[in-house]
């Protein structure tokens, strides 16, 4: 790849543009190495976690499953499901970066998480004029501090996890965190619903055993969701700054 | 055992697993992880998606993880399945905090902060 001056720009752009998200990616993947760690991973294993799947979300579910001895393809099924959002990033980027050779494309889709997707997908729409070869150092300039702040700040939890002590209930840090991932997103009244009908239908199945009624659950509340918004309710909640 | 012990039910936590099936399932994560990523991305190119797959997608994170979060909360693995006021209490506070401030941060200091406080009252 040769490195011209605007692909270049357009790299330290993209890592500036990253720097706001490293602050709650931090204690998230600090999170993510201490129950890790304390569930009984080793290191290796958290880490593999960590570098191989870098889905927060997504891997605490994993572990979450594990912990109830759910059977392995229920654990790879939801686990893939919180992952599923992913495929809509990847087709809405698709547009931006379709021209791309395929080995940059490859690296892109390891490297496609909510902060790179979110930064580079409005970096795109405000400028442009960029190429394709811009777009992609942009969308790897982003991600230059957040991949090595997950692995880094998922080995320090594996490292102290197990000094911290038990009166801190840690445990509950996991659906908390999980909380405040999910409350955001909530910006229409179809998200809303969605919501609510996944609570309604988790606590409903939840006599099920390994968690086996996650997934109607889930699937019934995305349809939920859709159908809301065919009924014309998407709009946003509340107007957000600058959107 | 420490924090295992709560996450896991019945306190296990990945003891039931074999090296062997817990690498099977961070790699086949991994990949799986990886296709849902680079499938549009990678095979289809630029040709657009059917509206109403696009429309079903938009909804699987506010889908799912509530799904997997309403039974932690109000049958918490900690104490086992019993409801806890002083968790419930964090999870709203929460959750208001974060509607209201739209921060990830500052609605996991609110309802962690909230479940040292209630749980130091009670």
């Amino acid at each position: 790849m040769t490195i011209t001056t605007s692909s270049s720009s357009a790299f330290l752009r993209g890592v500036r543009g990253s720097a706001p998200f490293l602050l709650p990616l931090g204690p998230f993947a600090f999170l993510f190495g201490v129950v890790g760690t304390e569930a009984g991973l080793n290191i290796a294993q958290v880490m593999g976690f960590s570098v191989l799947v870098i889905a927060g979300a997504s891997q605490l579910t994993a572990l979450q499953l594990m912990a109830d001895q759910a059977p392995t393809f229920i654990v790879l099924i939801s686990a893939l499901a919180v992952n599923l959002r992913m495929a809509m990033y990847s087709a809405s980027l698709a547009p931006w970066m379709g021209g791309a050779p395929f080995w940059q494309r490859g690296l892109a889709a390891y490297l496609l998480v909510d902060n790179s997707y979110a930064q580079s997908l409005a970096e795109y729409e405000r400028q442009p004029q960029m190429t394709v070869a811009e777009r992609m150092s942009y969308f790897f300039g982003a991600m230059l501090m957040i991949a090595p702040g997950w692995y880094a700040g998922t080995i320090l939890g594996a490292l102290v996890g197990r000094e911290i002590p038990d009166a801190l209930a840690l445990d509950f840090a996991v659906p908390i965190t999980f909380l405040a991932i999910v409350v955001p997103a909530l910006r229409t009244l179809a998200h809303v619903a969605a919501a609510m009908v996944a609570v309604i239908g988790g606590l409903a199945l939840a006599w099920l055993p390994y968690s086996l009624g996650l997934l109607p659950a889930g699937l019934l509340a995305m349809m939920v969701g859709a159908e809301v918004e065919r009924w014309g309710w998407a709009r946003p909640l509340r107007r957000e700054a600058g959107a | 055992m420490g924090l295992g012990a709560p996450l896991a039910a019945g306190g296990r936590g990945v003891t039931g697993w074999s090296d062997v099936a817990i690498w099977g399932i961070i790699v086949a994560l991994g990949i799986g992880t990886w296709l849902v990523r680079f499938s549009f991305l990678g095979l289809i190119g630029d040709r657009a998606l059917p509206p109403w797959l696009l429309r079903h997608l938009r909804y699987t994170p506010v889908a799912v993880i509530p799904a997997l979060l309403a039974p932690l909360i109000v049958w918490p693995p900690a104490t086992g399945g019993q409801t806890e006021p002083a968790r419930l209490i964090a999870a709203i506070v929460c959750i208001v905090v974060g509607l209201w401030t739209r921060s990830l941060v500052g609605s996991i200091v609110a309802g962690m902060g909230t479940l040292y406080a209630v749980q130091g009252l009670l």
